[in-house]
């Protein structure tokens, strides 16, 4: 009843190349960056900022970044973890040795190209190499990174333990310490990277990347460069990623190791992309919400029945837990949530009137 | 100067031929249904977990008896079906409408037999010999479970989800086995050597140090190896697999069995991994981090071509002896000259000698040559 294009025309090329066509999408999406930007600080908790908010924002960022290059180059990757590490230590460097550019838009600008600079050198293997002989050549580049990290002493300044940390944040000024500061602003980098990464992937780049996915030898003969084509996933997609992974560093965990982008990171992020649906901005956010809540529903979830058990017993019922609903969901919707939303708005299209 | 050398050498061709036999595993999945299984890391530490758990000497951490009584009505069970298989082989080819019932009552019949067997034999502490067999049977029963309730429903998924499904079956098998069976460090205790040997003292002064568990152990990988070679060249069974591999839909227009070819892979594969743990296991010890070697199975796999049974053994020496060898010769240079803090290079050296490999022979050292079509 809602929710119609009916009446809806277009007159301009302009106005018909829109991102959201329908009205009912545009107002859809505005009053929910609206309400993430005004309603949310109204009444979050700073437990729900760090706990899932601020989580759930930053694994989103880097789950489109791996969608990028998963869901629409074709190209799968396990080394997302790699990826990010290398923003966050990019980032941690330019900070660290370079103060007069203490502003973090710019030091996470740095660790997102470095990442990308990186994602391309990674990527070269692509070009001979495919399908899971890819997926296992990229676990080089997280298996060297995570080394890299831990064993070069310059760039982790030093430090006895290979810890490192950060303090003093600010954005033009913008001393941003308390959760809600850093929400907000890990929501605007959100909201206008998913803005660049919709328009890449809607334009004329984003149709190339597609092509090679669906069959790289017939787009080759009909005129893409698959050498420029998925050097370009590649770089925009560990752009994202590293930029992802800085503020994980910066902004969620303040001070890390290299272990916080490890092997396991790198498959919770293509979870979050499989679990979304491959190919999809939206999925990528509902990926990462679904896999950021399942783990702490699970932890609360004997709490609420009142059952007590052990932490390590608790662990391991959560790991087996969580095995089996990716098993579940794969089978009930391999083609991931994002799936499901289309389904539903079908069917919110011709409710209440089924015909 | 070559004597060092021959001895890490040595070292790390004996680790290697554990690498190949956890890339074996891999390469018999993946040949014959093209799931690349994630999995095979998960299910070699249950395998370990299950065999230290069954014979350890009680410790303390005390395993329920209902476990022990599980795992012998599990063998029972396997016992019962192979010996009705035989039976019927043997007298009676073909099952008729009536066997289900007597099957199912055969199965009753072995189940409630090692149930009462297990009861009075008491818990704890069984001989390894049994230990093994009931882990075989459990592997067995794993493999129709994961053909049954994950496989089967995903028929025709393209390959990532199949390989994120085992992801999710390894993450459910880890979390499994330690709630089953507990997360300490447990042993196995094979009775191998542990004096170490001297080899060749006459050649090189003081001789050659090996490993006399590791020697036993490549013998075993060996000899699984060979077992395997015969069961796919000469056997019904491996021709049918062998078919499947080759072609899924010629091979089931000729009436072979996918759901049942599945099983039997999957279920081989299983005692491959009941294999490399019980050896690591018996090695190092069986605790989590035995899940782990996985990854490091992942380079020789790649390496050797995920669909060649003899490139998971030669990429398993390849890259086990270059990784023993850079991290004693290379990564010593390496923190001399970058002023690292230790080294460590084992972990990417195999994937990145293995992706250096890769891009003059994309198809891997023995995998079927790529020919692509639009």
């Amino acid at each position: 009843m809602l929710y119609r294009e009916a009446g809806q025309f277009k007159t301009t090329y302009v106005a018909d190349q829109q991102i959201f066509p329908i009205l009912q999408d545009r107002l859809f999406v505005l009053a929910v960056i609206v309400a993430a930007f005004l309603a949310v600080p109204m009444f979050a908790s700073p437990y729900i900022y760090t706990e899932i908010l601020i989580p759930f924002l930053i694994l989103s960022m880097a789950a489109i970044g791996l969608n990028i290059l998963v869901g629409y180059c074709g190209q799968v990757s396990l080394g997302t973890g790699g990826f990010m590490a290398v923003g966050a230590y990019a980032a941690y460097n330019l900070w660290l040795r370079v103060p007069e550019l203490n502003n973090l838009i710019v030091v996470f600008l740095f660790g997102g190209v470095m990442a990308a600079a990186v994602g391309i050198l990674f990527g070269i293997p692509s070009l001979r190499i495919k399908g899971f002989y890819l997926a296992v050549a990229t676990l080089a580049s997280q298996f060297f990174l995570d080394w890299l990290f831990a064993r070069v002493k310059w760039l982790t300044n030093y430090t006895p333990s290979g810890s490192v940390a950060v303090g003093k944040l600010e954005v033009f000024g913008w001393h941003v310490d308390t959760p809600a500061d850093r929400y907000l602003l890990i929501l605007g980098l959100v909201v206008v990277a998913t803005l660049v990464a919709k328009n890449l992937v809607r334009g004329h780049i984003g149709r190339s990347w597609m092509a090679i996915r669906d069959m790289d030898i017939a787009a080759e003969i009909i005129g893409f460069r698959p050498l420029r084509t998925k050097l370009t996933a590649f770089a925009v997609s560990s752009f994202f990623i590293g930029v992802a992974g800085a503020m994980w560093a910066f902004l969620r965990l303040g001070a890390w190791e290299p272990l916080a982008f490890d092997i396991n990171r790198s498959f919770q992020i293509l979870f979050m992309v499989i679990i979304g649906g491959l190919g999809s901005l939206i999925g990528s956010f509902l990926g990462a919400a679904f896999i950021v809540l399942m783990p702490i529903l699970l932890n609360q979830l004997p709490g609420w029945f009142g059952v007590r058990m052990s932490t390590a017993l608790l662990s391991h019922l959560e790991f087996m837990v969580f095995g089996a609903m990716i098993v579940f969901f794969l089978i009930v919707e391999p083609h991931g949530l994002a799936r499901l939303w289309a389904v539903a708005k079908e069917k919110l299209r011709l409710w209440p009137f089924p015909h | 100067m070559l004597g060092p050398f021959l001895e890490t050498l040595i070292g790390g061709l004996l680790t290697g031929v554990l690498y190949s036999l956890v890339a074996l595993g891999f390469v018999l999945i993946f040949k014959a249904s093209g799931v690349f299984n994630f999995a095979q890391g998960a299910m070699v530490l249950f395998a370990a977990l299950t065999i230290a758990r069954l014979s350890g000497e009680i410790d303390g951490k005390e395993v329920h008896l209902a476990n022990f009584v599980v795992a012998a009505a599990i063998l029972g069970v396997a016992v019962a079906f192979i010996g009705w298989y035989a039976w019927r082989e043997y007298v009676a080819r073909g099952a008729g409408p009536g066997e289900r019932r007597k099957l199912q009552m055969l199965a009753a019949a072995g189940a409630l037999v090692g149930g009462i067997a297990a009861y009075s034999y008491g818990k704890g502490a069984w001989p390894i010999w049994l230990a093994i067999a009931a882990t075989a049977a459990i592997m067995g029963l794993l493999a129709y479970a994961i053909e049954r309730l994950v496989l089967r429903h995903l028929v025709n998924q393209e390959g990532i989800i199949l390989f994120m499904a085992t992801l999710g079956i390894a993450y459910f098998l880890d979390g499994f086995g330690q709630t089953l069976w507990g997360s300490d460090i447990y042993k196995i205790n094979l009775g191998l050597p542990k004096d170490p040997l001297f080899l060749f003292e006459g050649v090189f002064p003081g001789g050659l140090l090996v490993d006399p568990g590791e020697l036993v152990a490549a013998a075993i990988a060996a000899g699984l190896v060979v077992v395997l070679a015969i069961f796919f060249q000469k056997t019904r069974v491996g021709r049918a697999l062998r078919a499947v591999a080759d072609d899924h839909a010629a091979a089931q227009s000729v009436g072979i069995p996918l759901n049942t070819i599945w099983l039997i892979v999957w279920t081989v594969s299983g005692l491959v991994a009941l294999a490399a743990g019980l050896i690591w296991g018996a090695k190092l010890g069986v605790q989590f981090s035995i899940s782990l070697i996985a990854l490091k199975a992942l380079p020789v796999l790649i390496l050797g071509g995920f669909t060649s049974v003899p490139g998971a053994i030669v990429g398993g020496l390849i890259i086990g002896a270059g990784e023993k060898l850079s991290e004693v010769f290379l990564a010593p240079i390496l923190v001399k000259q970058f002023d690292l803090a230790g080294g460590g290079i084992e972990n990417w050296f195999a994937y990145m000698l293995a992706l250096v490999f890769l891009l003059f022979r994309p198809q891997g050292l023995f995998g079927e040559r790529i020919i692509e079509r639009v």
